[in-house]
C-alpha cells in the first residue's frame, strides 16, 4: 500500500496506457474517439503547464494559446524547410517550438514580472492577439489562408492514428511527470512562497524576478511544445485557432480543476474537451457557459455567499 | 500634409475616447487595486442600449443617450456589488480571474441577446463637416472632442473640491484609515464605479456615432488600449490618462495612416511594454517604493 500511494503517478499511467491499447484491440474507441482523446492530451498539457502558471506562481497570463501558435507555426515552418531524417526533425521541431515559445515569454515577462501588479495578465492578453496579427499579417506563414501540408505523423511514419496517439500520451505523461515534480523541488517551493507573500520571500533572499521568470517560461515552453504536437496532429493552421477565448478555455481548465492542484487540471481537461464534442447544442453558448462558471467558482471559493455554499442545504434540508 | 492632418484629428478624437474609458481604469485602480477587464464591455453595453432605445423604442436622441449612459453607469455599480464586493480581501488573482469571467459573460450575453444585430447599424447623430482654414474636420469628431474635454474638465473639478471627491481620494491613499475617519468606503466605492462606467458609456455613445457599426466583442479590444493609455499616463492618476488617451489615439492614428492597419496595433502594444521597461510608474507617475 505503501509503494503504491508513492508510486502512483507511475502506476495510474501504466494503467492508463493499458487500457488504452487494450480499448484499442476490443474496438470500444474508433478513430473518432482517437481524435477527440488526441485533443485530451494537448490539452491536458496546456493545462498543467498554466496551472503553474496562475496556481503555483500565483499570476494571472490570459494568452497560453499565443505560445501554442508559436510552438505550432514554428514547427510547421521547420519541419518543411529543415531537411533532416523524419525520425530526427520531429524532437528537434519541438525542442525548437518549446525554445521560441519561451524566448517570446521572456519578452512579455521581463517587463510585466519584476512589477508588483497584475500586468502579466494585460499584457499576455494583449500578446495573443499580436501574435495572432502578426500570423495573419505575414507571408511565411500562410497569412489568412493558414498553413497547409505539415509533416503528419500519420502519414509521414507511416503509421496509423493509433501510434499517433501514444505519442501524445507520451508526451502529456512527461509533461505532468516534470511539472508535478518541479512544483514539489526546491524552486517549486520557492515559487510558492512567492505566490504567497512576496515581501516575505525577497526577505528570506529569494530572487523574486528570476523564480516568476523561472515558472512563467516553463509554462510557455510547454504550451509551445502543446502547439507542436498539434500543428502535426492536424496537419494544416489557422491563426484563427489560437484566439482568445482559447486561451480563456485553458484558464477555465485551471480554475474548474482547483488552481494549484494538477490531478485537477487533468480531470477538467478531460472533461471540457469532451463535453463539446459530445453535446453539440453545447459547444454554441460554451462561452457562456464557462463565464458564468469562472464567475461561480471564484465566488463559492471565497464563500462570501452562503446560498452558493453546499453546507448552506445541508443545515437546511439535513437538519445538521 | 493633409493626410497628416487629417490623421491627427482623427486620432485627437479617437484619442478623446480612449480617455474618457482610461479614467474609469484609472480610477478603479486607483481605489480597489483592480484592473477591471469589464470596463472595456461597458462602451459595447452602452452603445447597444442607445441602438435599442434609438431604432426599437423610437426615443429621441437626447433622451435615449441619457437613459443608456444612466443605465450603464448602473450596470457598472451592480456588477461591483455582486461580484467584486464579495470578494474584497481575496488574493487578487480570484478578483482578476472574475473580472474578466464578467467581461466574457456581458460579451456572450449581449451576442446571444442580439443576434440578429450582430453587427448593428447606428443612425447618425451629426452629419457633415465643417472647414477650418481649408481642412475639413467632421461635426462628430468636433463634438466627441468637445464633449470629452468638458466631462474630463467637470471630472478634476468633482474629484478636487466636492466632499466625494475628498473621500474617493481617501480611500485611494488609505481604505482602512479613510474608513476610521467616517469616510463610508462602499459608497465611495460604488460611486467610483458609477462615475467610471458614465464616462465609459459616454465614450461608447459617441464611438457608436462616429463609426455607425458595433458589435457584442467590440468592447475588449478597445478596452485594452484604454487600459494601455491608463498605464501609459500612469495608473491611478487622473491627469495622467488623459494625456495617455491622447498619445494613444495619435500614434494609433498615425500608425494606421503611415505603417499599415493590420501592424498598427502590434505598434499600441509595443509602446506598453516599452513603458513597462522604461518608466513603469507612467508618464506622470512616481516611484513609490513598497513598505512592509
Amino acid at each position: 500500500m505503501a509503494f503504491y500511494k508513492k508510486q502512483f503517478g507511475l502506476i495510474s499511467a501504466a494503467v492508463i496506457l493499458i487500457l488504452l491499447v487494450l480499448f484499442r484491440y476490443l474496438g470500444i474507441i474508433d478513430d473518432y474517439y482517437i481524435t477527440i482523446i488526441d485533443l485530451v492530451f494537448i490539452n491536458i498539457i496546456l493545462a498543467v503547464s498554466l496551472n503553474l502558471t496562475i496556481g503555483f506562481l500565483g499570476q494571472l497570463a490570459l494568452g497560453n494559446a499565443g505560445f501554442m501558435a508559436i510552438g505550432a507555426y514554428t514547427s510547421a515552418i521547420l519541419t518543411t524547410y529543415l531537411k533532416l531524417p523524419p525520425i530526427l526533425l520531429f524532437p528537434v521541431a519541438v525542442l525548437c517550438s518549446g525554445v521560441l515559445a519561451v524566448l517570446s515569454s521572456l519578452i512579455v515577462g521581463i517587463p510585466s514580472l519584476r512589477l508588483k501588479g497584475d500586468y502579466l495578465a494585460i499584457i499576455t492578453l494583449g500578446f495573443g492577439e499580436i501574435i495572432k496579427n502578426i500570423i495573419t499579417g505575414l507571408k511565411i506563414t500562410g497569412g489568412a489562408r493558414g498553413y497547409k501540408g505539415i509533416m503528419n505523423y500519420n502519414t509521414d511514419f507511416e503509421t496509423n492514428a493509433y501510434v499517433n496517439m501514444i505519442v501524445l500520451y507520451l508526451f502529456a505523461g512527461l509533461t505532468v511527470f516534470v511539472i508535478s515534480n518541479f512544483t514539489k523541488s526546491r524552486h517549486g517551493r520557492v515559487i510558492k512562497s512567492i505566490r504567497d507573500n512576496e515581501i516575505a520571500s525577497e526577505a528570506s533572499g529569494v530572487n523574486i524576478m528570476y523564480y516568476k521568470l523561472l515558472g512563467f517560461s516553463m509554462s510557455a515552453f510547454f504550451a509551445g511544445v502543446a502547439g507542436s504536437l498539434y500543428a502535426h496532429h492536424n496537419g494544416i493552421l489557422a491563426a484563427n485557432k489560437f484566439d482568445f477565448n482559447y486561451s480563456i478555455e485553458m484558464v477555465i481548465m485551471v480554475v474548474l480543476g482547483g488552481m494549484g492542484n494538477i490531478k485537477g487540471s487533468i480531470a477538467a481537461a478531460i472533461f471540457l474537451t469532451f463535453l463539446p464534442q459530445l453535446l453539440s447544442s453545447f459547444s454554441d453558448k460554451r462561452m457562456l457557459f464557462y463565464s458564468i462558471l469562472l464567475i461561480i467558482v471564484m465566488l463559492v471559493k471565497n464563500k462570501n455567499y452562503p446560498f452558493l455554499k453546499i453546507d448552506f442545504y445541508k443545515k437546511r434540508l439535513l437538519g445538521r | 500634409m493633409n493626410l497628416f492632418i487629417d490623421q491627427m484629428i482623427n486620432g485627437i478624437s479617437v484619442g478623446s475616447v480612449y480617455a474618457l474609458v482610461a479614467l474609469g481604469y484609472t480610477m478603479v485602480y486607483g481605489i480597489v487595486k483592480l484592473i477591471n477587464f469589464a470596463h472595456g464591455d461597458i462602451i459595447m453595453v452602452s452603445s447597444y442600449f442607445l441602438m435599442v432605445f434609438l431604432r426599437k423604442a423610437g426615443l429621441p436622441f437626447p433622451l435615449a443617450i441619457l437613459l443608456s449612459v444612466a443605465l450603464s453607469g448602473a450596470l457598472g455599480a451592480i456588477v461591483e456589488k455582486l461580484a467584486y464586493k464579495p470578494l474584497r480581501g481575496a488574493p487578487r488573482i480570484n478578483v482578476l480571474i472574475t473580472a474578466i469571467g464578467v467581461s466574457i459573460l456581458l460579451q456572450n450575453v449581449f451576442a446571444w441577446v442580439f443576434k440578429q444585430d450582430n453587427p448593428a447599424s447606428m443612425p447618425a447623430l451629426l452629419d457633415g463637416a465643417i472647414n477650418i482654414g481649408g481642412v475639413s474636420i467632421s461635426k462628430i469628431s468636433v463634438l466627441t472632442i468637445l464633449v470629452s474635454v468638458i466631462l474630463m474638465v467637470t471630472l478634476s473639478l468633482l474629484i478636487k473640491y466636492t466632499k466625494m471627491g475628498k473621500a474617493m481620494r481617501a480611500v485611494s491613499e488609505d481604505s482602512g484609515a479613510a474608513a476610521l475617519m467616517g469616510i463610508n468606503v462602499d459608497t465611495t466605492v460604488s460611486a467610483t464605479f458609477i462615475i467610471g462606467s458614465a464616462l465609459a458609456a459616454v465614450a461608447g455613445v459617441l464611438f457608436a456615432s462616429t463609426y455607425r457599426l458595433i458589435n457584442p466583442f467590440m468592447g475588449s479590444d478597445f478596452g485594452l488600449k484604454a487600459f494601455i493609455a491608463a498605464v501609459l499616463g500612469g495608473i491611478g492618476i487622473i491627469p495622467g490618462a488623459m494625456i495617455g488617451g491622447f498619445i494613444m489615439g495619435v500614434v494609433e492614428s498615425l500608425a494606421k495612416g503611415y505603417v499599415s492597419t493590420i501592424f498598427a496595433d502590434t505598434i499600441v502594444f509595443t509602446i506598453l511594454i516599452v513603458i513597462l521597461i522604461f518608466k513603469p510608474s507612467g508618464l506622470l507617475g512616481k516611484n513609490i517604493k513598497e513598505k512592509v
